[in-house]
This record gives C-alpha cells, structure tokens and sequence, in this order.
C-alpha cells in the first residue's frame, strides 16, 4: 500500500493523542490548572490534528460532514462519531480540571474508555479489509491499542508504566511483523486465483493494461525492497519501543531527558506506520503481477 | 445507504469470455466514451499529452501468458475486468458516507458522486481493482453497468445495453440477468462452466467469467483421421490414380483415347 | 435493521440532442458511426448497427475519435518553412498564398517535364481521386502506399483468382468449421475478422493460428502454430505435399474451375516453353475427357482432363496438373523435409494436412441452390468445403512473399475452397481476373495528360515501364525488371531514388498522408538525411517538398509547404467502388464520409485541394470547355463526376430520382441521400449468385448491370500464372525485351509460374540469428494514434519482447535494456519476455516510438524516451553482396517492401537515458497539448 504521509500522520498522532487523554481520564496524572492546559492541549493537538491530517487523503474533504452517517456498517463513519464523542467527553472533563480543579472521575473514565475505542475503531478501518490480508488480523488492532497506550503513557509522563508498555509493545511488533510475514501467502490468494485460470499452468503478466501508472497502481502497488524493510524495523523497533523503554527502566529520567525517549518513540512509531502501509500488500497487485 | 439490500430482484451483470476475447480495448475506450460523457463526472486524463499520462478508467484489460505444468506452448489470455456487482460487496459496506450503494432492484452497485468524499477506503475493500479515484473531481469512479442505458427511454431497445458490450466486436461480452437460471447468460454460464473471480474472498461476484477452451490440444483429430494414406510415392503413380479417381468421379464420362 | 434507501436516479438521460451518421477514419477499415452530437459538438461516438462493415460494434480507435477530432495536434493553418529542413520552423500563411506556391511550381512542372513532380498518397483513401487527378496531370509518377504495405497479397491473389484476402474478400464466417489464419495482427478488416472469430468461436469452429507470435488473434486460436519468420511458403507446400500424395484435392473443381487441365507445352527450346496451347482465338486448350479431343476450356459440356496429355509435331504437352504433381509430390516438399527450417514438427504438418483434408472432404455439404455455369453448364447446388483461410503481411511482407501468398491460394484452391460454400469469398467489384485489370502506364509528355492509369497487373516482358535504354520510366522504378509485376508502385523507394538522382532527377515531391519521414520509411534516420541534405549550390537535393497532413506529424517538419488538411469529421470522403469499397460477400456497398462538423482552424480537405489546384492548372477532367472550373470542391466531384457513362464514384441512389443502383445518371441529390441512408449503400446479390462468382453466370450478369464490369469476364483460377512464365522466358533469353544481365538470374529463379518457397533474408544468417518483427497494436493506428489522450495511455511505449531462449541466454531481468544490432545499424531498447514467442524471433508493436517535438506532445513523452522504430535497422536496400550492386529489400516479383526479413543480434546493456538513436526535438508547429483533460461536451 503506498504509504501516503496523510495516513501515517493521522493514525501515529491520533493515535498518541487518544493514548495520552486515556491515561488523562484515568487521573494519571491528576492534574489541573496551567499544567493540565498543556497535557489536555497536547492531547487534543495531537488527537484533533491527526484527524484533520486524515481529511488531506480525502478527494471531497468539504462534504468531510457526510461520513457521520454510515455508523451501521462503516469503520470509518463509527470512527468519525467515536473520537467526537471522545473528544467532546474528554473536553468536559478536562474543562472541570484545568478552570475548576475539578476532577469528574466518571466522565474520565468514559473518556478515556471512548478515546480507547476511537483508536481501536481506527485500527478496525485497516483491519477489516481482506484484500490486505497482513492487516486483516487482530494483531493489528492490538498494535494500535498497545501503540496508543504506551505512546500516551509516555507523554502522560508515566514512566516506569510506559517502560513495561513500551518493552510489550515492541514484543507485539515483533510478533506482528512475523506473523503478517506470511499470510498474503497463507490466504492462498494468487495470481492464478485472481484469473481463475489456474488449471492452464503457471501465470504472468505479459501485458499491463496501461504502459503508464494508474490510481490503482499509485495506491495499492507499493514495492518495497527487502533489505530496505529489515533496515526500517530494526530502527523502528529500536527507537520506538527498545531504547526508550529498557531506557526509563534502567535510568528513570530527569524530565528532560524523557524528551528524548518521546522524540525517539515518536519517530520509531512514524517508522513503523510507514512499514505498517508499504508492506501491506493489497490482493489487487496479484492482477498486475506485482505486489 | 451503505448497508447492502439483502437481496435484489435481479442479478444484472456482464458474462466475460476467455475463449473469445482478443484484448482489442474496445471495450475499454467505449466506456471511456460512454462515462465521460454521462453518468456524473467526466472520466479525467492527469498529464494528458505529457510524461506521464493516467487517466480513469472503469474497465481495463490485462494481458496474462499461462505456462501449462506438463509442459507445451505457453498460451495467452487477454483479461477485461471491471466492476463484477458483487453480491457481498465490501466496497458498500464500508463506505462512510453512503455515497456507495447497491440497487435493489439490480443488484448495481454505484457510487453517489455528490455524496462522495474520496476517502478511496471502498476502493481498498475491493479485491479486484475494479474502482478508480478521479483524480480531478476526488470522487470514486466505477462501472455503472451503464445504469444510465440499460434503461434508458432515449435509446432503441436494442441498445439498452452496457456500452461495452455493444461494442465489442468478437462478442466476448455478455449482459443479463445471471439471477435468472433461465436468463441468456446464466445459460452460457451453466454451458461453458463460468467462475467467479477470488472466491476465496467471499464477495460472490455477479459478473462471471468463461474459461478458455482447451488449446493445442490434437485429441478429437486423431481419431477422426489419422493422417493420410498415400495413393503414389511418385509422380507417375499419382497419375495412375489420377487416372482412376478421374473415372470414378460422379459426373465422369468414360474415358476416351487420346 | 432500517429499510434499505437508495438516492432517486435518472435512469433515462437525455443521450444527445441528433445522431449523425457518417464513417470511421480511425483506421482503413471505414465502419459506420453513430455520432452523437450535443450543442454542436461531438459528445460520443458508437457503432452503426445497420453499417454493412461493422453492424454496430467499433474498436478502440473508432470509440476514441472524438479524441482525435479534437486533438492538440491538429493543423490549424497552412504553414511555410523559414528554419531548416526538420527543424520544424514555419510560418502562418493564407490559403491564396499556399495554393499560389503550390500552383506555381505544379504549373512550371507541367509545361517543362510532369514526371519531375512525384505524388505519392500514402494512406489514401480517395485513390480513384488522386489517381485521376495524377493521370491528368500527367505525371507517371503516382502512387498510394501500396507497394510498403500488402501488395503482394493483392498481386498473387489477383493474378492467382482474381482477387485477394485483403479487404477484397472474406472467410465464409457462418460455415466454415476450420480457419487458419496466416500472419495477421490486425489486418484492414479489423472489426469483420473480429465479428468473424466470433461467430466461428460461437459454433465451435477450429481455429489454427500461424504466427511466430501469439497474442490477439493468436491468442484465441485453438491452436498455435509458432512457425519461423519467411518460412510459410515452405509449410504451405508441405501440405500441398500430403494432400496430393494423399490425393486428397478437389478434382471435380480443379477440372471445371481452374488452370489445372489447361496444357502447356513442354517443348525446351521453343520459345513457348511452358506457356499454354491456344486455339486461334487465343482460348486455352483443355482435353476433354469424353472425347480427348483438344478443346477451349471454356466450351459448353466438357469434362476438361487433369491427366490429358497428348504428342504433336515432336512437342509433348501435358496438364498444369501434371506439372504440379511432378514439383509438389517431390521429397524436398515432404513434411520431414521441411520440419527444421519452418520450426514446426513433420507430424504436425501432416496432422494439419489430414485436418484440412477430413474438414474439406468428409464434412461437405451442398446448398440447395441452383445456378448455371458459365459454359452453360446447369448444377443442381452449391456443394461446400467448409476449410477457410485469411493471411495478411505475415506473409506478404518478405521477399518470398508473393510466391508463399501463391501457394496458399494453390493450396486454398486444391482443397476447392475459395468461392464454395465454408470456403474464401470474393467481395464485390472482386473476383476480377488480372487481365480485366489494366495495364500500368508512364506515357508523360509536357502539358499533357498520361496515356493511361498508372499502375495496373502486367502480362508479359511488353507491359515493363522502361524507356529505349531500359532505364525505369518511374521513380519508384516500378514495373521494372527488379521487381516486374509491381502493381502497387513503390513508395518506400521514392525518397531515396529521388535522392540519388536514380533514374531521373525530380522538382517536388507531393505527398499526403504518409509519415515517411518516420514510420513508414525503412532506414529512418537515412531518410531524414536525404530529406536534408544540401548539394553543392546549398540547395536541397531534393529541391520542393509540398505535404498535406492533418496533424504535426514528424513528416510535417521535412515540407516546405504545408497543406492542413480536415479532420475525419469534418470533411466529404467516398470510399468508392472504383477503389476500395466496404463491401460484404452478399452485397456490393459503398459509403460517404461528410462534414458533421465544421473545423474551427484554418484547413481545408485535401481533396478539395486538389479540385482547386486542378482547376487552377487547367486540368483536363476540372475544368469545363470555356476553362471554369468543373467542380466546386470535393463533394461536387463526387456526385458529378462520371468514370463510364452512368457510372461514378458512388453507385447508390443514382438517376434523376435517385432510385437505381450502380448504373444510372447523376444525382443531384446523391450525397443527401446517402447521408439520409445512415452514410452507406447497400445493395444484395442475389441468392443464385451467392457463390462460385468467377463462373456463375448470374453473378456475372448481375455485376454487369451493377456497372462492376461492363460485360461478363468469368476466367479460370491460374494455379499456373502464364504471364510469369512470359518473364521467365525472356530471362531464359527469348523474345526482344530482356532483362540486364545482372537480373537474369533472378527473374528466371523467381518469377516461375507455379509457387516455389527461397528463403528471403539469407544474408548474415549467422551472424544475425534472431527475426526482428512488429506488430500493430489493436487499438493504435500506426503513427497517429499517438495523439491521441485515450489511446496513448494505452500504449504510450514499446518494449522489445524476447522469447524465454533469447531472454535467459542473455540474462534479461525486468527492466533491461538490450542493444540491438542488425546489418545496418543499432538501436538501445528496453526488452520483455514473452513465453508464446518463436524462439528466434523478436517483436515489438508498431509505430509507437515518436520524435520529441512532435504530435503536441510534452518532451518527456515516453513515445519519445522510451519508444521506439524498428525501422532505423531495416534499409531499403539490401546489404552488399558483393557484386557491386545494391539490391533493394524488396519482393523481386512486386517490389513489397520485405519489413519482416530483418534479422538480428541483441546484446544486453546498461539503461541509456533514452532510447537509442535519439533525435533531437523538433519545434512543434501546433504547441502543447493542456496538461490535464475533463472533457464533456454536455452540460
Ligand atoms: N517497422 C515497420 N514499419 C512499417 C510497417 C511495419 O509493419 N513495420 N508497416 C508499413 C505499412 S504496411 C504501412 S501502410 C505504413 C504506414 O505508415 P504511414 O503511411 O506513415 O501511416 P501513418 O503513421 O498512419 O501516417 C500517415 C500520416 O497521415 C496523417 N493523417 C492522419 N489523418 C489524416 C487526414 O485526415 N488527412 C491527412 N492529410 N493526413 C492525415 C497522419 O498525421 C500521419 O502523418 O507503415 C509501414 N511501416
Ligand atoms: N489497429 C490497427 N489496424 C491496422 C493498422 C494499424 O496500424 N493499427 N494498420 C493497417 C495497415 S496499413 C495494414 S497493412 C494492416 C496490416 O495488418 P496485419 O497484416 O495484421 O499487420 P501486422 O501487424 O504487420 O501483422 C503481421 C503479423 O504477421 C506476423 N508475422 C510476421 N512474419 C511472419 C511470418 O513469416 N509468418 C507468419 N505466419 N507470420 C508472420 C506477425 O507476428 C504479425 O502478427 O493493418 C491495418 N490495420
Ligand atoms: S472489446 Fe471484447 S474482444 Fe475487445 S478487449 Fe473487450 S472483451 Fe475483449
Ligand atoms: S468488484 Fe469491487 S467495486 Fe465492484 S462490487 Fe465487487 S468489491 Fe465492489
Ligand atoms: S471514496 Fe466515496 S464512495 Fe468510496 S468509501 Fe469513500 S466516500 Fe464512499
Ligand atoms: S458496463 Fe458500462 S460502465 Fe461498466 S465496464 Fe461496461 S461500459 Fe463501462
Ligand atoms: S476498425 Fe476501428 S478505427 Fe477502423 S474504421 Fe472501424 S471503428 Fe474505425
Ligand atoms: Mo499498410
């Protein structure tokens, strides 16, 4: 899949965002006046932004107010209402911490419970398609919960948690990573299941459609070297989960430096949502012989 | 209304034969005509008459070369795919917005332009590359079935039918009703054992596709005739049969001196 | 769960606001179209279902016009050079002007010597037209593109039987149970042989593809005979071979029908060794079965006999029959013979024999329908072969192409199966033997017409084109002892023969429709030096050079002067039946093209041209005895002028009211009606006349009261081709006209009157092991479906494709670049592998690769960088023999350009920046195209 900057940015930061309003909701940590101004300020910066960057993909974003309506069947539409509630929960109570002190212990739990399922309703928009058969699992969903979880724990400033979060979520990768490995094989979908012609012998491409590139192509067909992934995943996983975590466990941190973990967590987690797109591979590139 | 009907009242779709289509593109730019011109926005060409053209396109033929196992020449396909109206089609379900549907009446299934955000997520469901973003309108483009013909009042009876199947000239196209066991095409379907593209995916494609017939293959021939018994090994002997196959013919006269 | 809502849709859009039906000029196959029109414009084009060509289906290129009338690329005024040759630099100017320049130097040609103009038409659909024009002019130097394209298909099936595959006649599509299908991509038949594979698909048909490469048809074929580039001949004969061995031939028909019982002489030294024995009025001689006497073949009740044979005056004379059994039954044509060199088993050739032979024999049938003979001999039904066969440039573009084309007419004709039931059927005005054809002209005097029409099917040594000293009377040297029986001309030789002075020196070469500064010249790059070059004096060598395109083509950059010529929509056009109808073997047709729209640029038809250079030149046939001009334009010729008497260029609607077909006085109305008519006419052959035309006295009356002929001709199918045998005579050194030493030799090995196979391309066999071909692409039209938007996206490049052999030898990985090398230059391509792919052979698709600057594309065009010309590696002249001379790459017999005889090596190498050679840009007379499209023409 090609890995479009719009999504990355909007699922990695939406993603950090929701994670640090949970911890938030939760009380932790339970903070109020200017300092909860910031964490709540970083928080939906980052939630709210990485929805408007998902609006930058859109062909249409000006009719953006019509994807509320598909809530039934949609991913996305469920997506939409979801992080608006969350959002909407997550400001009131944040509205009672920063101007009044106050912490509405409820509705935090609400909203944390809601930004929770905002990230997971994001995870199932991928999830569901079975045309990406490495997405079309629940390592995925649980990828993005873990993600947003120690990702928001970190800028929760909540050490020694994001630390065992983070060493899991890194676990996860790795189990990810090697699961997704094989199962556009294991799905048994080929070139010759895509034509049918399977029983005439062994399949190729001789002539593309099109000499030139095309939407489907642009989208879909995103070839990315071997070598180059195996560099990318040892570099996501070390600065996404590795260093910062075994670093809050090994050295708690002045302040300071757990700027560094989170700068170095958040371009680990931009290195593994990028590899999350390109070595997705869509069912439709079997037609192209490429994928 | 993205939920999917839970049945229609027909199955309308295009019948594909392998064994007939030479992959001229006819079908191909008939629809880019057609499309263009009608159903919502004109189907667009990015870099026209530059480097690096690429236009939408809602029906796109492919070209594949199969190499059978036990050896032999290999054969080529050619391949038209476009939208095959799937029955279960995620393409609707998981569109945001609505703006994808599936007819009840017809089992077409469209998109809503006007309800569109391109958020390109049904073209992600659909296994089968069968929908294009325009590039310059940013709604999803994909064959309509020519909703916008087959019952057209404007046009002849006889040409209520998809713009690509009117044209194509081997007549490698068929359009019909393949809910209908009875239907033209369900009968071609049964006749020359039709199939579905990607079962495995579940999508229960509409549109169905004829299998090459088998090729290079000597079996009826053989014992039909072998092959031929000489009548001479030489000239001279050949006239000698000449001679006789020329007396034995229906409307011979006898033979006179010469 | 909610009901289920679906948004209101308008199922019954308005789809136009009127339908004007006019025909296709995507391509040459000319079907009729539905255009529809919104505002004025042109909103969609469709297919005409009642059009006799293509009964509602369009291919590609037909859906896509509106692309093309529309394209970027179009002229928009005639222009006038100011830079260099080829630089591509001109200037706007007015019609008066251009048609001044013109005049001018058409005039001062015409008064001084008319063979110093050269016209050549190209892809000339208007050939009666321009032909009359030439011959009034009086030039001899006149022809179409003919000669680069299939004549060796049109010449051996005339001089065969009378009339050829081509677009001339058809496989009988609804009977035929086995096709084989020799050598086609595409074809000018395009939609019929599609509609036709169909229909055969459809009734379980077989069909066998013959073709070192299986895509398109091929494809589709049940079964692929991947044969050895220039071999077919062979293969052909092979099956001849097991046929007769086999006894397996159509003796009743070869008796009745054809050359096979006519007796030659067999004397060595007469001088009509090998021609046939007449009879006083000059009919050949058959035996008649019945009573052995000597009789004209053509007499009333006859059982003429293939085994006839008889003694006089000391000279045998024995059956053509005879003579082929004694070259056909020989080893050297055994299956087993012949397997290695046609790449094909021996057991597939015989298998393939025994196919036909069960097909043709033991699956005959008989229609019911009676008819009478033209011996007056009456038959109680038509009995059916149901073996059908169709070739194209697979065959006829090599050097031995005449002769293999031959042989599968011999061959069709063994098994009785042109004209029958199942069989090959003629199309009107066709079957018409060669004689009936005329005879080529070149008789030029100053200020005069020509003396006759220009090209035409030769019967002997007497017909050649050449003056006292034996020097060619034409540029193209057509009609000469290289290549005697040229009936096309040669276009492909014109630039260089003017170039180099051979034979004669010209003043202009007029050209239209034809990209002869690219595609369709062989050593491109050559021609662009020729069209350049300067002589000592700094001038031009060759000195004027007017042209009419309709777009900015590469060839539009070599003209001093550029006539803009109309769009296909927007001009009258008649595809005529004194050229190249669209008729169907049921019915003679032809058609019209007019002005749907009107252009919005400043060009005029070129034909329109023509009429008003005519005028103004005072030709004989333009203008009316007081010195008026006789017609108006184009359109006016078409409806007022007349051939014969009673018979014009359309043969619909004719007489007063507008109620005869083929004969009959003008119409004033004529062009309305056709366009009332859906742009054709259409007119049935009767029942009775449905098959065996060459002999079938109804069809021949018939075709007489259609104007096709003005008496009945019925002739016998030449399995021996007598006037060949005349050429080979006077090699053999008889008669007064001889050939110069140095062709001796080759016209008596190549002109024999009974098909023989050599190989073409023998010359560096070694060294250049791999047969290079193109193809056309389905949905491209040669140079100018570039331009357009649809169609380039398509295939906006080449590759190179490369057999699996070819392709692990070298190592090739997807994405490679190869060079490739043939004895006359080398080009740097990208290659592809093909598994279905002979494998000595390369390939890639025709026409793609264009010029930088050119057809209003961006300089980044991949047609540009990444496309490429096969053409840089072929020359119009052979390599060096030795001897001196230089041979042209050609048929001897009809001088066919012979495109697929080149061989070649291919060596991998690094990806250049662009494909090699490559040229610089040209300066585009039309601009750039916009960048991006969203056309809709209704709101
Ligand atoms: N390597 C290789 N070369 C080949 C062949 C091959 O098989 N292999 N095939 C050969 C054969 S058979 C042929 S016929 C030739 C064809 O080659 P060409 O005769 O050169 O054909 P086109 O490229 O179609 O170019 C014809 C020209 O006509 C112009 N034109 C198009 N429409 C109009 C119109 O309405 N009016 C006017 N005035 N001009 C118009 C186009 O712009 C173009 O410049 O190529 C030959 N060249
Ligand atoms: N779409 C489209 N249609 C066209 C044209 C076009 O440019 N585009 N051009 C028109 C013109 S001008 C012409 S002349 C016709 C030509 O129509 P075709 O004769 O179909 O022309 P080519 O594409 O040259 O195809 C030649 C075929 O012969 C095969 N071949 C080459 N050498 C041999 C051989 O030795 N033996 C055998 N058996 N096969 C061989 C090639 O593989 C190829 O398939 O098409 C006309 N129709
Ligand atoms: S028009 Fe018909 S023959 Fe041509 S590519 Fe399409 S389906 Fe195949
Ligand atoms: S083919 Fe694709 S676009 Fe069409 S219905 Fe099926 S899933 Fe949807
Ligand atoms: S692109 Fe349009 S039709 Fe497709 S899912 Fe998005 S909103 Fe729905
Ligand atoms: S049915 Fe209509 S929209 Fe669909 S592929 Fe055919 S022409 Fe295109
Ligand atoms: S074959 Fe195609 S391009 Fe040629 S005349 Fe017919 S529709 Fe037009
Ligand atoms: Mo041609």
């Amino acid at each position: 899949m090609h890995p479009a900057p719009s999504v990355i940015l909007f699922t990695a930061l939406s993603g950090l965002g929701f994670g640090l309003l949970t911890w938030l909701g939760l009380g932790m940590p339970d903070v109020t006046g200017t300092v909860a101004f910031v964490f709540y300020f970083i928080g939906f910066a980052l939630s709210g932004g990485g929805l408007i960057a998902s609006t930058f993909h859109l062909g249409n974003p000006q009719r953006a107010i019509k994807a509320f309506t598909q809530w039934r069947t949609s991913w996305l539409s469920r997506e939409a209402w979801l992080s608006l509630a969350a959002l909407t929960v997550m400001g009131i109570y944040a509205v009672g911490q920063i101007f009044f002190g106050e912490r509405l212990v409820l509705v935090g739990y609400v909203g944390a419970s809601l930004s929770l399922i905002t990230v997971f309703s994001t995870s199932m928009i991928y999830t569901q398609l079975k045309t990406v058969p490495r997405w079309n699992h629940p390592t995925t969903p649980m990828m993005f919960l873990m993600l947003s979880v120690s990702g928001g724990a970190l800028l929760a400033n909540q050490m020694d948690k994001a630390a065992l979060l983070l060493l899991v979520s890194g676990a996860l990768q790795v189990l990810t990573w090697h699961l997704g490995d094989g199962r556009f094989a294991q799905r048994g979908s080929t070139l010759e299941s895509a034509t049918g012609l399977g029983h005439m012998g062994k399949a190729r491409q001789f002539e593309p459609p099109h000499t030139g590139t095309n939407y489907l192509l642009d989208e879909f067909v995103y070839v990315v070297g071997r070598k180059h992934s195996r560099n990318l995943r040892v570099i996501a996983l070390l600065c996404m989960s590795i260093i910062p975590g075994l670093g809050l466990l090994l050295m708690p941190p002045p302040h300071n430096a757990a700027l560094v973990f989170i700068v170095l967590h958040i371009a680990g987690l931009f290195a593994s949502r990028w590899l999350f797109f390109a070595e997705a591979e869509h069912v439709v590139g079997l037609y192209y012989d490429k994928r | 209304m993205t939920q999917l009907p839970s049945s229609t009242t027909r199955k309308l779709g295009l019948v594909i034969d392998l064994d007939t289509c030479v992959g001229c593109h006819a079908c191909v730019i008939s629809c880019k005509g057609w499309n263009t011109e009608n159903y919502g926005a004109p189907l667009s060409d990015m870099d026209a008459y530059g480097g690096d053209p690429s236009g939408t396109f809602l029906n796109r033929v492919h070209t594949y070369e199969m190499q059978p196992e036990q050896g032999g020449a290999a054969q080529t396909v050619h391949f038209p795919k476009s939208c095959l109206h799937c029955e279960d089609a995620p393409c609707v379900t998981v569109c945001p917005t609505g703006a994808s549907y599936k007819r009840v009446e017809d089992g077409i299934v469209l998109v809503n332009e006007s309800n569109c955000i391109g958020c390109g997520l049904c073209a992600w469901s659909c296994p089968y590359g069968a929908r294009e973003l325009d590039r310059a309108e940013g709604v999803m483009k994909k064959c309509t079935l020519c909703v916008d013909r087959i019952y057209n009042e404007n046009l002849p009876e006889v040409d209520r039918i998809p713009s690509c199947v009117r044209t194509c000239p081997a007549g490698a196209r068929s359009f019909g009703d393949l809910g209908d066991p009875d239907s033209d095409v369900s009968q071609l379907v049964a006749a020359r054992g039709g199939y579905d593209l990607m079962p495995e995916l579940g999508t229960k494609p509409v549109n169905k596709y004829l299998p090459p017939r088998p090729k290079d293959t000597t079996d009826a021939i053989d014992i039909l005739a072998p092959f031929l018994e000489p009548v001479a090994e030489e000239a001279t002997g050949f006239i000698g049969w000449l001679d006789r196959a020329l007396d034995a013919l229906p409307a011979s006269p006898k033979k006179g001196s010469n | 769960m909610n009901k289920h809502v679906q948004p209101a849709l308008d199922t019954s859009p308005k789809v136009s606001d009127e339908i004007r039906q006019t025909t296709c000029y995507m391509c040459a196959c000319r079907c009729g179209i539905n255009v529809h029109m919104k505002d004025g414009q042109v909103a969609y084009i469709e297919g005409n279902r009642d059009h006799p060509v293509n009964k509602g289906v369009l291919c590609a290129k037909g859906s896509a016009g509106i692309m093309q009338v529309n394209a970027p690329s179009r002229l928009k005024s005639p222009l006038k050079r100011v830079g260099p040759r080829g630089s591509g630099e001109f200037e706007e100017i007015s019609w008066d002007e251009a048609l001044e320049i013109a005049g001018g130097h058409l005039g001062r040609i015409r008064e001084s010597d008319p063979k110093k103009l050269a016209f050549f038409t190209g892809r000339d659909q208007s050939q009666s037209f321009t032909g009359f024009w030439a011959q009034s002019y009086g030039t001899p130097n006149y022809a179409a593109h003919g000669g680069f394209c299939s004549v060796n298909m049109a010449a051996a099936g005339i001089y065969t039987m009378g009339g050829a595959f081509w677009e001339f006649g058809q496989p009988d599509w609804d009977r035929a149970k086995l096709f084989m299908i020799f050598g086609v991509a595409e074809d000018h038949d395009s939609n019929p042989i599609k509609m036709g594979l169909g229909k055969l698909k459809k009734r379980g048909a077989k069909i066998i593809g013959v073709n070192p490469i299986r895509s398109g048809y091929n494809a589709i074929a049940d079964e692929w005979v991947g044969i050895t580039p220039g071999t077919d001949g062979l293969f052909i004969l092979a099956l001849v071979h097991e046929l007769m061995k086999a006894g397996k031939v159509d003796l009743n028909y070869l008796s009745q029908f054809t050359n096979a019982p006519v007796l030659l002489n067999e004397d060595p030294d007469s001088p009509e060794n090998g021609l046939f024995l007449r009879d006083k009025d000059g009919k050949p001689l058959v035996i008649d079965r019945a009573t052995g006497k000597q009789v004209a073949f053509d007499k009333k009740g006859i059982t003429p006999d293939l085994a006839g044979h008889f003694r006089k005056g000391g000279v045998t004379y024995r059956t053509v029959f005879q003579h082929m059994a004694d070259r056909y039954l020989s080893d050297e044509y055994a299956p087993d013979a012949v397997a290695d060199r046609c790449g094909i088993p021996a057991d597939t050739i015989k298998r393939i024999a025994a196919e036909l032979a069960h097909t043709a024999f033991n699956e005959a049938f008989e229609l019911p329908i009676e008819w009478t003979d033209f011996r007056g001999n009456k038959h109680k039904s038509m009995p059916g072969r149901p073996v059908s066969f169709h070739a194209m440039r697979g065959i006829s573009a090599h050097a031995n192409g005449f002769q293999t084309a031959r042989a599968l007419h011999v061959l069709q004709i063994l098994l009785g199966s042109v004209e029958t039931p199942g069989g090959f059927r003629f199309k009107p005005p066709y079957p018409k033997p060669a004689e009936a054809h005329p005879k080529p002209h070149a008789g030029a005097q100053p200020g005069k017409p020509l003396d006759g029409p220009h090209l035409g099917y030769p019967q002997g040594p007497d017909d050649l084109l050449l003056d006292d000293v034996g020097n060619a009377k034409r540029i193209d040297k057509a009609f000469t002892w290289e290549n005697p029986l040229s009936a096309h001309g040669l276009m492909h030789m014109v630039i260089s023969n003017a170039y180099a002075g051979d034979p004669y020196k010209i003043d202009t070469l007029f050209m239209y429709m034809a990209n002869m500064s690219w595609n369709s010249s062989m050593n491109t790059s050559g021609v662009i030096k020729m069209l350049t070059d300067t002589d000592d004096n700094g001038d031009y060598v060759i000195p004027n050079i007017i042209y009419s395109d309709a777009y900015s083509s590469e060839m539009v950059a070599y003209a001093d002067l550029v006539l803009p010529d109309t769009t296909y929509l927007e001009r009258h056009d008649c595809i005529s039946l004194l050229d190249r109808p669209i008729c169907e073997a049921d019915a003679m047709a032809d058609s019209i093209r007019w002005p749907v729209i009107e252009p919005d640029r400043n060009v005029r038809p070129f034909q329109s041209v023509l009429v008003d250079l005519g005028a103004r030149l005072g030709l004989p046939g333009f203008v009316n005895d007081d010195g008026s001009a006789k017609y108006q334009d184009y359109a006016d010729y078409i409806v007022n002028h007349e051939r014969r008497p009673g018979v014009g260029p359309l043969a619909g609607f004719r007489g007063e009211n507008g109620d005869q077909a083929g004969r009959g006085d003008v119409n004033p109305n004529q062009m309305q009606a056709y366009i009332d008519n859906g742009g054709f006419f259409e007119e049935h052959i009767p029942t009775e006349a449905s098959y065996y035309k060459p002999w079938n006295a109804a069809y021949q009356d018939w075709a007489v009261k259609m104007g096709l002929f003005d008496a009945p001709q019925p002739y016998l199918f030449q399995l021996y081709v007598e006037p060949m045998r005349k050429f080979q005579l006077a090699a053999e050194g008889h008669g007064t006209q001889q050939p110069p030493e140095h062709l001796r030799q080759q016209v008596r090995q190549k002109m024999d009157p009974l098909p023989i196979w050599y190989p073409s391309a023998e010359e560096g066999a070694d060294e250049y092991p791999i047969h290079a071909l193109t193809q056309r692409p389905m949905a491209m039209y040669h140079s100018w479906g570039t331009q357009n938007a649809w169609l380039r996206q398509l295939h906006g490049k080449n590759p190179l494709y490369v057999p699996t052999k070819v392709w692990t030898e070298n190592g090739f990985q997807d994405g490679d670049w190869a060079r490739v090398t043939s004895p006359h230059g080398s080009i740097v391509v990208p290659v592809a592998l093909q598994a279905a792919l002979n494998p000595d052979t390369v390939w890639t698709w025709n026409a793609i690769g264009k010029r930088k600057g050119t057809w209003a594309l961006g300089q980044d065009a991949p047609e540009a960088t990444e496309g490429f010309l096969l053409n840089h590696l072929i020359h119009e002249l052979m390599p060096p023999k030795g001897d001196g001379l230089r041979w042209n790459n050609s048929d001897p017999v009809t001088g066919q350009a012979a495109w697929f005889d080149l061989r070649v090596k291919i060596d991998k190498c690094d990806p250049p920046a662009e494909a090699q050679p490559a040229f610089p840009e040209i300066k585009s007379p039309v601009g750039r195209g916009p960048q991006n499209l969203t056309w809709k023409v209704g709101k």
